[in-house]
């Protein structure tokens, strides 16, 4: 598996790190429901298919990734930096 | 069911070994059964026999998607261990060991249970203390189990490096005697065989497409690519994919699925007499009846439903193996292989009844689903024949992470690629 890290280019899976799904948004502080901070902690999509999820390129420029995949064949689909998502 | 025996196979080779009968049936499925597990794996299969012997439950269907034990079941390093920690986990693994000691005789077929013993290295005194830790709690369950010291140990394993100027210097092990490995597809056939013997219909080469529910909610069946099948129970065991199968039923759950690679090298003289992990990083290694190290690490780290993995773990475990065994560096690795597992918030598996009535979970087994495949067959068949959870489980229940009863083996938070 080979990354493109906007700003490196193309580099090899050992220079970057997994954070896991992108998906799960943090409830507002002031939400009491603990279903929905269970349901931010614990659950997961999980999906056969297309994936966003988090890597830094912890072994290059430290930047936070968005990267879209394909969990069946590792395919990579396309590559955006987190910080450039509407959080 | 024809009885394997010794007096069997010298009659059989006197005959030309043309009388071995089929070892289970291949049934067109029933329009109802009493209950479904989806999932022809070592665990769904060990429920279909464990209702049958237990429960008196016969008419059950086990329905796989593809041949019995293809998926984690003939994928796993096959060892099976109980050197657990926290309560819960401790119970439930010895129980398993329990069932493991009797279950070539009980199932009247070998699957080869070796109980040569497992190393857990430690490479800092602090490392031993740890141990020590988890030895007292261990005995204190009555799980046979002993701390060995360097020289010991340098004597039951020779080839392992234990000189100070090892990469991570030995200081000693963890030893559970009992600990071993098991042929892990004669687990599958054993428990296939034996069920089929007692009136379950395996059915393979039949997908679940679709959970039926009533209006009210309850479960009435399932579609499968060879027509519905209807049933009040259904019990789900099909790791690796569990979040796939329960999306059917509309359920999410608290697990990702993440790849695990095995290898195994070229056949070697024997050199490894017992099962050895690494303390320094996650890595284990055993020695097969054919002669190849078989060996296996760490997940891949991110979610994946390949059955295989990418480069640099391949790197990663190869080098924490030659840490140990410096001398290895020439010998050829023949082929690696991965499989799905479902790597869940807390590292404990997701076991029990779920919010949908009728339907009831079996998943979640992170690194530890083969050992567990007596036990878990046992305590499954209990909770789907009788509706409620077997005591053994009910500290897998699905419902822990709202309640906050989480059971970590090693606390890491909720990061499944940790655990």
């Amino acid at each position: 598996m080979r990354i493109r890290c906007p700003f490196c280019g193309e580099r090899g899976l050992e220079e970057f790190s997994p954070k896991g799904d992108a998906a799960p948004t943090r409830p507002a502080l002031s939400n009491k429901d603990p279903e929905a901070w269970h349901s931010f902690v614990h659950l997961r999509e999980n999906p056969k298919g297309q994936h966003r999820e988090y890597f830094q390129h912890s072994g290059g420029c430290r930047a936070w990734l968005i990267v879209t995949r394909d969990t069946r064949t590792h395919n990579i689909l396309d590559v955006t930096l987190a910080r450039q998502e509407k959080r | 069911m024809q009885r394997y025996s010794a007096f069997q196979l010298f009659k059989q080779a006197l005959t030309g070994n043309t009388g071995w009968q089929r070892a289970w049936r291949d049934p067109a499925p029933k329009p109802r059964y009493d209950a479904i597990i989806i999932g022809g794996g070592g665990h769904g299969l060990a429920t279909a026999y464990y209702m049958a012997k237990n429960h008196g439950m016969a008419n059950v269907a086990v329905l796989e998607k593809g041949w019995l034990g293809g998926g984690n079941t003939g994928r796993n390093t096959t060892l099976i261990r109980s050197n657990y920690i926290t309560p819960g986990n401790t119970e439930f693994f010895d129980h398993s060991m329990t069932l493991w000691q009797g279950l070539s005789r009980d199932l009247n077929y070998n699957c080869m249970i070796s109980h040569r013993g497992q190393f857990v290295l430690a490479h800092s005194p602090e490392q031993m203390d740890i141990y020590r830790h988890r030895a007292n709690v261990m005995k204190g369950q009555g799980i046979d189990v002993e701390l060995v010291g360097l020289a010991d140990l340098s004597r039951r394993i020779p080839e392992l490096d234990t000189s100070p100027s090892a990469r991570f210097p030995v200081y000693g092990a963890i030893f559970q005697p009992l600990a071993g490995s098991v042929r892990h597809d004669a687990v599958a056939w054993g428990y296939a065989r034996a069920a089929d013997a007692r009136g379950v219909d395996i059915i393979q080469q039949c997908e679940v497409t679709g959970i039926t529910r009533a209006v009210d909610g309850r479960v009435t069946g399932v579609e499968t690519t060879r027509g519905p099948i209807k049933s009040d129970r259904v019990g789900i065991a099909v790791a690796g994919n569990t979040s796939e199968v329960c999306r059917l039923a509309g359920l999410r759950l608290p697990l990702e699925s993440h790849c695990l690679t095995a290898y195994v090298s070229e056949p070697l003289k024997p050199v490894l007499d017992h099962v050895v992990t690494f303390g320094a990083g996650l890595m284990y290694v055993s020695q097969s009846n054919k002669g190849g190290l078989v060996f296996g690490g760490a997940i891949e780290g991110y979610n994946s439903y390949a059955q295989r993995g990418n480069l640099p773990r391949v790197q990663n475990v190869v080098t924490d193996l030659l840490a140990m065994f410096p001398n290895l560096p020439r010998v050829k690795l023949l082929r690696s292989w991965g499989g799905i597992q479902d790597m869940t918030m807390d590292g404990s598996p997701l076991m029990g009844t779920t919010p949908i009535p009728g339907l009831f979970l079996n998943g979640g087994w992170c690194y530890q689903g083969f050992k567990a495949t007596p036990a878990a067959g046992w305590c499954f068949a209990h909770t789907l024949a009788t509706g409620t959870p077997h005591p053994l489980i009910e500290c897998f229940g699905l419902n822990r992470f709202e309640t906050g009863h989480i059971l970590e083996e090693y606390p890491q938070g909720p990061e499944p690629m940790l655990h």
